[in-house]
């Protein structure tokens, strides 16, 4: 990029796709915008607002302007605190299990064993798997109170099998999302691992380093970055978990965020609340992004 | 104290033999240093010494004691790596301090070590800088701070010049030499540089294909190489070899005459020459001439020899500076 001219021309040349990219993004966040703002719930028949409530202002297709109203009865809901908490822990749980799960499964692949290629490939399997059909799978095969895996297991030690979406839906919610999760952080984390520098740990074995002191000075400073990377991204998906939930029918007790907004939008028809509830989340979730950025944009630097 | 003996030391990686047995007796205080070509298997040696690599058979003493067991931290020995090494994330005085922190050292004790070890090496003020923010020279002192903190017996060098340039590196050969002559210490040195070899070594071990070639003194592998081998490695430029008619008087396969060994003449000689290329470097000048049977031949000429392309000398070699091999590479000595 010397010259005025190349820079002129590359700015051209990107301008269609970032324009693209622009009108992709913002037309559905100014309808959701739009419709958040609205009275606008399907199963009300009284469409025509000037005449069911005149006096009222009203859209171009005769929809009841809310204000703000959709958001202060989104936020004052008992069941958005809820949400936001199961949201957190969700996040929470997940994170705190990759990031500590990807370490110790990143550090044991790095180890050279038989077959090493073919565990790796499995590993990366269950992040390929679509959501829906991983909760499906834990649903029918692993966790089922009577037929599953796990209930055979605890029924093999003598234990009585959980009903795990029934006694325990959190837990189970965090076990089947941890589960796709896990492996994209061990694949960050291997592939960090094996750009250690090899004299770097010979140097280490000169100086006697026992194991746990090696891992401790030596190999988790040198991850912290790709561990950043891991909470970033991470957090970013699974604030959107939605799949695990709907399909397990968790959602009454392990609900999050975004499955509150279904609930508004397509279980109480209430466009305009789950539109509000939307906006809501999207700004949620650029604070979390905000400081992320923050915390780790400084870690990247250094 | 740091003597350090290798007995038919091996290395082999499955069929692959890097080392197929060395026997070397290296003398406390000592400053030896491995030399050879890449691939000569000299680092893997170096790392046998060290404990990096498993030997296949025989031992490693050190101080007498065998240590072929032994776990690196534990031999008395430090080494320094050729990429330095250093923990990134660490401060200088971090690097330097993190053996004696792992032998569990009490911390004053430390802070006196490294304080001690920075003021020589010209540290002290960057005692709170992370490598990277230090240039290559200071990465390499840092490297040989961690080395020298920890008062070892012995102390490993890989090739630690070879990322320097070039004026640097000629003074870091004069500290490390320096750092020599103060610690007393056995210092073993591997480089492919023949002219580090040269200058720093008290004696020279050059290997080839995992092999001792010759072990002795700069100036006796340089007088009297016991190999073709050892014959074209040690000097610069390199000795002309000859084999052939040029050979035959002197009732040997090759005859080995050094550059700075021709006596140069404009009107007579043994082996006439047309000049080729001339490389004047001010207090030498080499000349690049094709002697006919002899083949291409390098002549060193003291101070500027004003001489032209495609000129006809004559070369006189010294008798006494002649070198002779048989037929399997070997000197043959009268």
């Amino acid at each position: 990029m010397a010259t005025q001219q190349t820079r002129a021309l590359g700015k051209l040349a990107v301008a269609p796709s970032v324009f693209a990219l622009f009108v992709w993004m913002i037309v559905p966040l100014a309808m959701t915008i739009y419709f958040s703002f609205l009275r606008y719930n399907l199963l009300d028949p009284n469409i025509a607002c000037s005449l069911m409530h005149p006096g009222q202002l009203f859209d171009a297709e005769n929809r009841c302007l809310a204000g703000f109203s959709n958001y202060t009865y989104f936020l004052t809901d008992p069941a958005f605190f809820k949400a936001m908490g199961n949201s957190l822990i969700l996040v929470g749980w997940v994170l705190g299990i990759s990031v500590a799960g990807g370490t110790l499964l990143a550090l044991l692949l790095d180890q050279a064993f038989y077959g090493r290629g073919f565990v790796r490939i499995m590993m990366i399997a269950p992040f390929l798997v679509m959501p829906t059909v991983s909760a499906l799978v834990w649903k029918n095969m692993m966790m089922n109170p009577v037929s599953g895996f796990l209930a055979y297991l605890f029924k093999l030690v003598g234990l009585q099998p959980i009903d795990w979406f029934a006694h325990a839906p959190m837990t189970a919610v965090v076990i089947m999302v941890a589960w796709q999760w896990v492996p994209f952080a061990t694949l960050i984390l291997l592939t960090s691992l094996q750009s250690l520098d090899e004299e770097q740990k010979e140097a280490a074995e000169m100086d006697g380093t026992p194991p746990l002191s090696y891992f401790w000075y030596i190999v988790l400073p040198h991850l912290i970055r790709p561990m950043t990377v891991v909470i970033l991204i991470e957090t970013i998906f699974l604030l959107n978990v939605f799949a695990e939930i709907y399909v397990t029918g968790t959602g009454g007790r392990a609900g999050n965020l975004p499955f509150l907004v279904y609930q508004y939008g397509l279980i109480s028809n209430d466009i305009g609340g789950a539109s509000a509830g939307g906006i809501i989340a999207v700004i949620l979730a650029n604070i979390v992004a905000f400081f992320l950025m923050r915390m780790i944009g400084k870690n990247l630097e250094a | 104290m740091g003597t350090i003996s290798l007995v038919k030391a091996r290395k082999a990686f499955g069929d692959a033999i890097i080392i197929p047995g060395v026997d070397l007796d290296i003398k406390d205080g000592e400053f030896v240093v491995f030399v050879g070509p890449s691939g000569c298997g000299k680092s893997t040696l170096l790392r046998m010494i060290a404990g990096l690599e498993d030997l296949t058979s025989g031992s490693i003493l050190i101080d007498g004691k065998n240590m072929t067991e032994e776990a690196p931290s534990k031999r008395g020995l430090s080494m320094v790596f050729q990429s330095y090494a250093l923990y990134p994330h660490m401060s200088v005085r971090g690097n330097i301090s993190f053996g004696l922190k792992m032998a569990g050292m009490p911390k004053d004790e430390i802070a006196a070590k490294v304080a001690k070890a920075a003021a020589t090496l010209n540290l002290t003020e960057y005692l709170d800088r992370k490598p990277r923010q230090l240039s290559g020279g200071q990465r390499q002192r840092v490297a040989i701070g961690r080395a020298i903190v920890r008062n070892p017996e012995g102390f490993l060098f890989d090739e630690p010049l070879s990322n320097l340039d070039a004026a640097l590196r000629v003074n870091m050969r004069l500290e490390i030499m320096q750092m020599h002559k103060d610690l007393g210490a056995t210092m073993i040195y591997v480089t492919h540089d023949q002219v580090e070899a040269m200058t720093m070594a008290d004696r020279i071990v050059v290997l080839n294909r995992g092999n001792i070639e010759q072990v002795g003194t700069p100036l006796e592998l340089y007088n009297h190489p016991d190999s073709l081998f050892v014959a074209g490695f040690i000097g610069s430029p390199k000795m002309n070899l000859m084999d052939g008619a040029p050979a035959a008087p002197y009732k040997c396969a090759t005859i080995g005459i050094r550059p700075e060994h021709l006596d140069i003449s404009r009107e007579a000689g043994t082996w006439p020459a047309t000049i080729r290329l001339a490389e004047h470097l001010g207090a030498d000048t080499f000349l690049h001439v094709d002697a006919g049977l002899c083949g291409m031949m390098t002549v060193r000429a003291e101070g500027e020899y004003e001489v032209a392309s495609g000129a006809k000398i004559f070369l006189t070699p010294e008798p006494s500076r002649i070198h002779r091999f048989d037929k399997d590479g070997k000197a043959i000595r009268k």
